[in-house]
């Protein structure tokens, strides 16, 4: 069959063909309208004719089998494809404005800058897993950002359905990507770990921060295969004023081991999200890379490193979530709390990757309040923060897992749902408000956050005989004094 | 083809005269939309009710659907030498139990079907009489290289399983995920291996089949929980070997 012509005016399928807005190696851009959609257009062909790379045609076909099944504000729309046996094209929403690639000549970027752009994208990598869909090829220039500053992935001919056949897996002796920012582990073949794009990630986290890329631009395999026992120089070494922090960031995405990163994307922008609750460990005081001897343990050793069963992305996902605990530490009662408690415990017990976050609420009145009050309200905010800590030590969690936030508001239910919302929770747990008197007046936290939450909801009430207790404890004054 | 009309096939592969399970998952495919069905062998051997399973293939066949034969069926009229000892004891067993109009429609029904760009067919295509399993990608590659079909079917193994060969005469492999449909892409050819109705050997007791939308070129592979426990004392009951009934428990 013929395949239709591509050239400005011509019609294929619906789409009017404007302008040629890019010529790229393996696919060409073409700006398209359709009388149906309001939304601007491109429409991507790939270069197929004899004698063309065939990691064109096969990375088309990934992105003709992938694109069409993404959602969210994190990718583009598709509005259609067409296959190889007429004219193969897919047509994208047209995201306005650069990639990230635009701003390399800022480089270094400040780090408050360079700490929101990869919270963004790490936000947008999180909401790809979950899609089961791994990058792969992230990088800045397969980087934009929409008017309301989500970040939006594009160019996914290298990704990974983890629900779909990868017809890259074996289609190529080599591993195919962009060089400087390929995982070590995709060296190996490995291709279905999510973690790889966060190792990406953080190569972009280290070069926007310090201006140089830190495993160098090597093509070759052999110089991209030091990186499966050579850590790069430690960002401090290079900037004096390098934030502990953010270096105990980097260098956690650049880890060599996968299982050494952090465990989600959500939970790499939680900690980008909270800089001065990252838990530092030797990975952030480092001025050099590690001892010859070290690496030449990792590099004649490699043949010792178990091998992994092939990855889940969706249960690897699963294996790490945000829960969040919210507590009342006013009204709350030591019954509910130690409930709380066992519950946080059981869901944290079968899941080693899984952080917490306990958050708490400073109702702050709807009029405005003077200095004086503020000092005050300063106050309340640390001795909140110490009783969330306190109230977390029996768990004994790893500081790297454990956060708390005190969070100031006038709705206690907004508050939280903001919270579980911006980062990312996946499961919130919350005691019901047992005070019926209050409950009445001021109506259920539980019940608005449990309705309303994107993310499952665990109520918690203490058993029957703890409340009756707690009753007849709260109607005796002398009792007040013995809670904390 | 592109223009085609959409027609949702329903594809089932080793019945194996398991009544429980090919019931249901009639009934799922119904439920699916299903307007035509076939049937890619092995309609009887191992289960209990090879009676019901043939004369059910024969009423869908009136029906319009295309049935193929599979090794246990051509073993009914021509005894094979290269089946275990409990493949052979069932397959007396239910020589004895088939009336001869039944027999005849066994041993009548195709080795292969073409059907616009598809091929229909029990195990290997590239000699289907051999009855060879396709366990990996250059058994997959000698069946695709035998066809200019963009899609063969088969079962056989009894393990779903999906292969496809680029333009570049490059292979991959997939194991594919319940329910999620995958567009068999024009620009390569592809063999859909499906899963066993009767018996399946992939771990999963569940009674696998397959549909196929001919205008999307979507596959998706299905599973349904049917009576297992029932089929397995069926088999038992009727002194067959018991490792045929537990195997259904396991799905191994």
């Amino acid at each position: 069959m013929a395949r239709p012509a591509i050239e400005p005016g011509a019609q294929l399928d619906g789409f009017t063909i404007g302008a040629r807005v890019h010529q790229g190696g393996m696919a060409t851009l073409w700006s398209v309208t359709h009388p149906g959609i309001n939304v601007p257009l491109l429409m991507k062909v790939p270069k197929v004719s004899e004698g063309e790379d065939p990691a064109a045609i096969v990375s088309f076909e990934m992105e003709q089998m992938i694109v069409p099944r993404l959602a969210g504000p994190h990718v583009p729309l598709c509005f259609g494809s067409g296959d190889f046996d007429r004219q193969p094209y897919v047509v994208i929403e047209r995201i306005p404005g650069k990639t990230l690639y635009a701003r390399l000549g800022d480089l270094p970027l400040s780090y408050e800058e360079a700490r929101g752009i990869a919270g963004k994208i790490a936000t947008a990598l999180a909401d790809l897993h979950r899609q089961n869909v791994i990058h792969h090829d992230i990088k800045p220039s397969s980087i934009m950002f929409r008017d309301s500053g989500e970040a939006v992935l594009i160019d996914f001919g290298l990704s990974h359905h983890n629900q779909l056949p990868d017809l890259l897996q074996e289609e190529f002796r080599l591993p195919y990507g962009t060089a400087p920012y390929m995982a070590p582990e995709r060296l190996l073949g490995v291709r279905d770990d999510p973690r790889s794009d966060l190792f990406s990630l953080g190569v972009l986290l280290y070069f926007f921060t310090t201006g140089v890329r830190p495993f160098g631009e090597s093509e070759t395999l052999r110089g991209m295969k030091r990186r499966l026992w050579r850590d790069p120089t430690p960002p401090r070494q290079l900037k004096g004023d390098y934030p502990p922090w953010l270096q105990e960031i980097v260098l956690r995405c650049l880890e060599i081991e996968p299982v050494w990163r952090h465990p989600t994307a959500s939970q790499l922008a939680f900690e980008l999200a909270h800089p001065d609750q990252v838990k530092l460990t030797a990975r952030s005081e480092r001025l050099r890379r590690d001892p010859i001897t070290t690496v030449w343990r990792r590099r004649f050793n490699r043949g010792l490193t178990l091998p992994k069963p092939k990855s889940d992305v969706a249960a690897q996902l699963a294996s790490g979530p945000i829960v969040a605990v919210a507590l009342d530490t006013e009204e709350g009662s030591g019954p509910l709390h130690e409930c709380l408690r066992a519950t946080a415990e059981q869901l944290l017990s079968t899941l080693p990757s899984a952080r917490l976050a306990c958050i708490n609420v400073l109702k702050l009145g709807r009029i405005t309040i003077d200095r004086t009050l503020d000092e005050e309200g300063n106050n309340k905010h640390i001795d909140r923060l110490v009783a969330l800590r306190h109230w977390a030590s029996p768990l004994k969690l790893d500081e790297s897992r454990l956060t708390v936030h005190v969070l100031e508001a006038v709705d206690p239910a907004s508050a939280i749902l903001e919270f579980t919302r911006i980062n990312q929770v996946d499961h919130i747990v919350i005691g019901a408000r047992q005070n019926s008197m209050l409950r009445a007046f001021l109506g259920s936290v539980s019940a608005r956050v449990a309705a309303e939450a994107v993310c499952t909801v665990t109520v918690v009430r203490p058993p029957r005989s703890a409340m009756a207790q707690e009753g007849k404890a709260r109607a005796s004054p002398s009792s007040q004094a013995a809670r904390t | 083809m592109g223009a085609e009309e959409s027609v949702r096939l329903a594809l089932f592969a080793d019945i194996h005269a398991n009544r429980q399970a090919f019931s249901a998952c009639l009934e799922a495919a119904r439920t699916r939309g299903a307007e035509r069905i076939i049937c890619l062998g092995d309609i009887v051997g191992y289960g209990a009710d090879p009676e019901w399973a043939v004369d059910t293939v024969m009423g869908l066949v009136d029906d319009g659907a295309i049935a193929l034969r599979g090794n246990h069926d051509n073993a009914i009229g021509t005894p094979s030498e290269s089946m275990n000892a409990e493949a052979t004891a069932a397959i007396e067993w239910t020589r004895g139990r088939l009336s001869a109009p039944q027999r005849r429609f066994l041993a009548e029904l195709p080795l292969t079907q073409r059907e616009d760009d598809r091929l229909y067919v029990h195990a290997d295509a590239s000699s289907p009489a051999r009855w060879r399993y396709i366990r990996d990608t250059p058994d997959a590659a000698r069946s695709i290289e035998a066809t200019d079909a963009h899609v063969t079917f088969c079962g056989h193994i009894h393990r779903p399983a999906l292969y496809s060969m680029s333009s570049a005469a490059k292979m991959t492999s997939f194991i594919p995920t319940t329910d999620v449909p995958v567009q068999l892409l024009g620009g390569r050819r592809w063999l859909a291996v499906i899963g066993s109705v009767g018996q399946p050997r992939d771990g999963n007791p569940a009674a696998a089949f397959a549909m196929l939308d001919t205008a999307s070129r979507e596959i998706t592979y299905c599973r349904v929980p049917y009576d297992v426990e029932t089929a397995a004392e069926r088999i038992r009951a009727n002194g067959l070997p018991h490792w045929l009934a537990d195997r259904l428990l396991g799905g191994r």
